[in-house]
């Protein structure tokens, strides 16, 4: 699921500006929104004050002023991943926006006139003219017009795509550039609220909404750093009492060394980074809220069309009248289809030069031939060369004009039209004038690896259901085939509404996709609703994501993102915590074994001196932060396994690994201490 | 033989707790019982008299203000009771009025169920007061704290409602068809062994020695009963269950631990039958139970290693009996210990500041992390639920999806008051217990100094933050400070658990409840129970690990080097 992209994590002009950013975000009135690193903030002033103080007066060995380094460097690395992670985020939009910049648009003036103006002048409602070879300068909507329009920027897809007035491809996106044609535009939105813009918000810290989720992480992290204050606050009157005098330095270190410090300084860059890997996707989440919703989704609604299947049905079989030759069915069909432009009609010509064995060559319509056009109306298509009219079409359809013609239907071919629709597929019957030939067994392609990816989906646990308009035989037969757990078959577009209610009353969180205008009350109701950038502008406003790739499939790596993010801060909170078990018995007999040698029993890791003990505590937290950095922007490893199976692996890694990993590392750093002299 | 009759009795005991929590569930979810022919008719008479309309439903703060209001209101007539004592009948001893600091002290620790005693029964309280007082109390604390479960648990079952219930009738039908026939049964087995249940004056004899002695004498059982059904503790005598009168065999010693147990363990099975999963219940039933036996084997082993000293002395094996009855010998004291400060009950048999200081780590642990093993009636299963919430949380964010429990989804307003309710009683009992040593006077009322004295005072605060009531013995807390900052320590802790609990079970009634799915970490497996076992233990290590360094782990680093000071 990864791009390539993400395996860069950073380059030097990144590290620099995120190095620079690092030292501006001590600022503690920017810091006030990560209390948990302010007080650390804090903490540093004071042992920095406490050790120049203790210099100045020549009792000073160093000893605070290298724990006064470590504090700062324990913020500054905290902000430094948060920096990286905007850094990140902001060149991926950034990217995507310059071409926006410099723009002039054609806005319409009231005497119906146009006036060159920038397109950040443009406003909401306001009308503008784009030309061939031009930039649409703002998010809108077609009043009018045909164009063929690149969205490689947006999309990174380098097929142009048509966008038309009417209909459900009416809207284009600022930035995207008109091949051909001349269309006229109503903006939408106004420049500073267009996609991009939001996506910028998304992963600046600054302006970022915290989720629910991650509101209650930080009210859990708040409340051990109040109850670890009151721990370290109260301990020196316990200690006085037993005789020990404690230090401010040492006391600070505790405090910080105990404190969620892993957790609390990686925690706004994990939900930047959620956001960058989702924008990766392609996908532009209008809130955090939608991406961590889509992490909890217990069903996913699937059109059948364009997601579970190819959007056409493709000529699979031919089938004889009784007493009707091979050849006869096979060269009718043929020419019934060579003019037929449609993805149907084009594979029935693919399915008879199989049959005839010429597969590859060129054959021609004849010159005399007229093509007959499908009509909803009629239902049927076919050629009228001469006299002789060949049409193909729905059973009803030809057996209506057969009766017309005072005709009989041939006895078999009811039952055999039935047949093939009973197994899930349609049946076109052709007829060549009056005569009924035979049956062409049109088939729904399932869409290749879709299976494996509702596979995935229900290993999450998550409930598939396809939509269609399709009759029930053949819903069933394409869910059977591509592994659905649910379809509703003959569907109107207001069934998807009340099914996704029906779903949501029972306490199901429903995710969807949707293009249509008819789409926009479901995606509206949906808990988290994808637009595609393809729909129409009604539908990406009920919508909470925009793929601008408009691929379905996509929802699956929302999903999985959503996850991701989850469970990298679960897995991160967990490993914080566990670290302090460590840290405990690195500091207490550091405190107390002077005055008391039988504490020296939890020395456990034999650490060389009290001093040393406290500084490898204090380096061990700090170092953890960029080490981490990695797992904080790229996410938690994750694969799709049962929620226990799951929880085993990370608990095993972050909650055990967490327990025992800074005893190691403390036991490290000490050692390096004493070698380096440093101690 | 006697192996045989200990698993028996065990088996019936267990075989009882399943019967006693499917009965109290029905009770609270309005079920006919069998006893529903005497209790009903009390009930319907009670709500007639005092006007509840029992069909009437409350949202949490309904159900909270009600809750506090009635509360407030025992706690100021048992307040006033002790301090016009002397000017009241039943009075044997002529004992005088209380005065106010004791006796506010007094009435905060009987209406938050924590029984922690300052004074002694025998000599400073009249029968009245113990009556009318105390014993009513220990009734309406326990029934406070079930109906504040069954409030809490609402939340669950419930959806898209505010409503969790209506205060008075959880009251009522606790106290009517679980507490009192409980306690006329048990007291008058407790009789029937000996416990005292008179009004005969306070007997004067003459000893062997021909000492002078008086016999306090009283309505004893009935108190006893309710203490040790209803997690109270608050013995009838000073020395609670270590006196003759109040414990007077070996077959009421263990029939009394039986009566610690018996609730809280049978409430933890309710709380499974009453959110419709039993499987639930017994999963917090077996954390529970790996944790108190993970604590008897350390207090075994500790109290077996016995004392380097007394071994000098020549005494056999070392094992200290200071304090302990020789009725009951050191392991079954030892293990009255450990339920007493797992349960939240507070009643001792033994003096805790004479056992080993291993032993008092272990007690001072499970008072320490909330009395979440089994707990005191009602908040023991409230206590866990705020732990199970945090694991759920972690787990939740683990799996990557929003946490939920029991099919709730849990969001900021749950951890907060989870978070809450778990670290206020921590935070005040470090900063009381900090404060004691601020004030040379307070220092002054250890009888011991060092790492046993910083035992002593923390066992206090601890017992008082954990709405305990036991106490170490040695230290003097009849002072202004301790009365008082114990009395707030007390106080804010019984409703910062409490209150949190209903506000939860509000929240929750008003969520929609989400159908289990395979993405759904299962909690009732044994991968929920070690988390939850290992969170219990963690955050407790994590807040006390530098106070039991330098109390209960340095006197035993002390002891057994051999150094006395």
């Amino acid at each position: 699921m990864k791009s390539d992209k993400s395996l860069i994590l950073f380059n030097t002009k990144m590290l620099k500006e995120a190095i620079r950013d690092s030292v501006i975000k001590l600022n503690p009135l920017t810091l006030w929104r990560n209390p948990v690193m302010l007080i650390v903030e804090v903490g540093a002033v004071i042992t920095t004050i406490y050790s120049l103080i203790e210099l100045k007066s020549g009792t000073g060995h160093y000893f605070s002023l290298q724990v006064s380094l470590w504090l700062w460097f324990t913020v500054l690395f905290a902000n430094f991943a948060e920096a990286l992670a905007e850094i990140r985020g902001k060149g991926r939009a950034q990217s995507l926006r310059e071409t926006q910049t410099e723009l002039t648009a054609n806005r319409q003036k009231p005497d119906g006139k146009y006036e060159t103006v920038s397109s950040i002048q443009l406003r909401k409602g306001d009308t503008i003219l784009v030309k061939e070879g031009e930039i649409i300068s703002g998010d809108g909507d077609i009043l009018s017009g045909t164009a063929l329009v690149d969205e490689s920027a947006i999309t990174g897809e380098s097929a142009p795509v048509i966008r038309e007035s009417g209909g459900d491809r009416t809207s284009v996106t600022g930035g995207t550039r008109i091949l051909s044609g001349e269309i006229l535009v109503k903006v939408t939105s106004n420049p500073g609220d267009t996609f991009l813009d939001q996506m910028i918000k998304m992963v600046e810290s600054a302006s970022r909404q915290k989720t629910p989720n991650e509101v209650a992480l930080e009210i859990l992290l708040i409340g051990l750093t109040i109850l670890f204050l009151v721990v370290i606050i109260t301990l020196p009157v316990f200690a006085g009492y037993m005789s020990v005098k404690t230090t401010i330095t040492v006391l600070i270190s505790l405090l910080v060394c105990l404190m969620p410090t892993t957790i609390g300084g990686l925690l706004p860059a994990i939900g930047i980074a959620g956001m960058d890997r989702l924008i990766q996707h392609n996908v532009i989440a209008l809130s955090g809220r939608a991406v961590e919703a889509a992490g909890d989704v217990n069903v996913v609604l699937l059109d059948k069309t364009g997601t579970i299947t190819l959007g056409n049905r493709m000529a699979d079989e031919l089938i004889l009248a009784e007493g009707i030759s091979r050849d006869t069915l096979v060269e009718s069909a043929l020419l019934s289809s060579l003019p037929d432009e449609t993805p149907e009609g084009r594979s029935i010509v693919t399915l008879c030069k199989t049959e005839k064995g010429i597969k590859g060559k060129d054959i021609r319509t004849p010159r005399d031939a007229a093509f007959i056009a499908f009509t909803p109306q009629t239902r049927m298509s076919g050629v009228r060369i001469g006299s002789r009219v060949i049409m193909k079409g729905s059973y009803d359809a030809i057996e209506e004009m057969i009766l017309a013609s005072q005709n009989r239907m041939p006895d078999d071919i009811h039952a055999k039209a039935d047949e093939v629709a009973r197994q899930g597929d349609t049946p076109l019957v052709v007829a060549d004038n009056e005569r009924v030939l035979g049956i062409i067994r049109l088939k729904d392609i399932v869409k290749q690896g879709i299976k494996g990816r509702l596979k995935q989906l229900r290993e999450m646990g998550i409930k598939s259901v396809m939509i269609t308009g399709d009759n029930p035989l053949t819903a069933a037969s394409i869910a059977a085939e591509a592994g659905l757990d649910d379809f509703i078959a003959q569907a109107k577009p207001e069934t998807k509404l009340s099914l996704i209610r029906k779903y949501q009353e029972n306490g199901n969180l429903v995710a969807m996709i949707g293009d249509g205008t008819n789409d926009a009350p479901a995606l509206a109701q949906a808990d988290v609703a994808v637009a595609m950038n393809a729909g129409t502008q009604a539908a990406r406003e009920a919508a909470n994501m925009i793929d601008l790739d408009s691929n379905p499939t996509k929802l699956l790596d929302i999903v999985e993102t959503g996850k991701q993010i989850l469970i990298t801060r679960g897995a991160l909170t967990t490993f914080s915590i566990s670290n302090d078990v460590a840290k405990y018995f690195a500091i207490i007999p550091a405190l107390f074994a002077a005055q008391y040698p039988e504490l020296n029993i939890l020395n456990i890791m034999h650490l060389t001196n009290p001093a040393s003990a406290v500084l490898s505590a204090v380096i061990f937290n700090a170092l953890i932060i960029p080490l981490l950095i990695p797992i904080a922007l790229q996410g938690v490893r994750m694969k799709s396994a049962s929620a226990s199976a799951i929880l085993k692996t990370n608990l095993l890694i972050y909650g055990f690994g967490g327990l025992l990993l800074p005893f190691l590392g403390i036991k490290i750093i000490d050692i390096f201490l004493k070698l380096a002299g440093l101690v | 033989m006697i192996l045989l009759e200990w698993i028996l009795f065990l088996f019936l005991f267990l075989g009882l707790v399943f019967l006693m929590g499917k009965y109290m569930s029905s009770v609270y979810l309005g079920e006919d019982t069998f006893f529903t022919v005497i209790g009903k008719p009390l009930e319907n008479l009670i709500y007639k008299t005092s006007g509840i309309n029992p069909a009437e439903e409350m949202n949490w703060k309904q159900y909270g203000l009600n809750l506090v209001i009635f509360n407030l209101l025992g706690c100021l007539v048992v307040f006033l009771l002790q301090v016009i004592q002397g000017y009241l009948p039943l009075n044997p001893i002529h004992a005088a009025n209380v005065h106010w600091d004791l006796a506010l002290n007094t009435a905060i620790s009987f209406m938050t169920n924590t029984n922690w005693q300052s004074y002694s029964g025998e000599s400073t309280l009249t029968w009245l007061v113990q009556m009318l007082g105390l014993t009513v109390q220990n009734f309406l604390s326990a029934a406070t704290g079930m109906a504040a479960m069954v409030a809490m648990l609402r939340g669950f079952t419930r959806k898209e409602t505010d409503k969790i219930g209506n205060f008075w009738v959880d009251l009522t039908r606790g106290t009517v068809y679980i507490l009192i026939p409980l306690s006329i049964l048990f007291s008058v087995f407790l009789i029937s062994q000996g416990v005292l249940q008179t009004f005969h004056p306070y007997q004067h004899f003459y000893t062997m020695e021909n000492q002078s002695q008086v016999l306090p004498t009283g309505p004893v059982a009935s108190q006893v009963a309710i203490k040790q059904l209803g997690s109270n503790g608050g013995g009838f005598f000073g020395v609670n269950s270590a006196h003759p009168f109040e414990n007077p065999n070996g077959l009421t010693n263990i029939f009394e631990m039986a009566a610690i147990l018996f609730l809280p363990l049978a409430l933890v099975l309710s709380f499974g039958y009453m959110v419709g999963n039993i499987k639930q219940g017994l999963a917090f039933l077996i954390s529970m139970l790996v944790i108190l036996l993970l604590g008897t084997g350390i207090v075994w082993w500790a109290e077996m290693l016995g004392n380097p000293l007394l071994i000098k002395y020549g005494i056999a094996h070392g094992v200290s009996m200071e304090g302990v009855e020789s009725r009951f010998g050191v392991l079954i004291s030892s293990f009255w210990g450990l339920l007493t400060t797992a349960t939240s009950n507070g009643s001792v048999n033994s003096m805790h500041d004479s056992l080993m200081p291993i032993t008092t780590l272990v007690y001072m642990f499970n008072m320490g992390v909330g009395e979440v093993v089994f707990g005191g009636v009602g908040v023991g299963i409230i206590g866990m639920l705020y732990y199970a919430l945090l694991v759920m949380f972690l787990a939740g964010l683990m799996i990557g999806r929003t946490p939920e429990f029991l099919g709730k989804k849990l969001g900021p307003r749950e951890m907060y008051l989870s978070v809450i309710a778990l670290l206020v009683p921590p935070i005040l009992m470090l900063i009381f217990a900090a404060i004691a040593l601020m004030i040379p006077s307070t220092v002054g009322c250890m009888n011991n100094s060092s790492a046993h004295g910083l035992s002593e005072l923390l066992y206090a605060f601890l017992s008082g933050a954990g709405n305990n009531g036991s106490a170490f013995a040695g230290l003097n807390t009849n002072t202004l400070y301790y009365n008082f900052s114990l009395g707030i320590t007390m106080f804010i802790s019984r409703f910062v658990t409490i209150l949190p609990a209903l506000a939860i079970g509000g929240s929750l009634a008003e969520k929609k409840s989400i159908p289990e799915s395979s993405a759904t970490f299962p909690t009732t497996g044994i991968l929920f129970i070690a988390m939850l076992i290992a969170v219990v233990i963690i955050m407790g290590s994590l807040t006390f690990f530098p106070v039991f360094t330098m109390g209960p782990l340095l006197d035993h680093l002390f002891m057994i080097h051999g150094k006395v000071y």
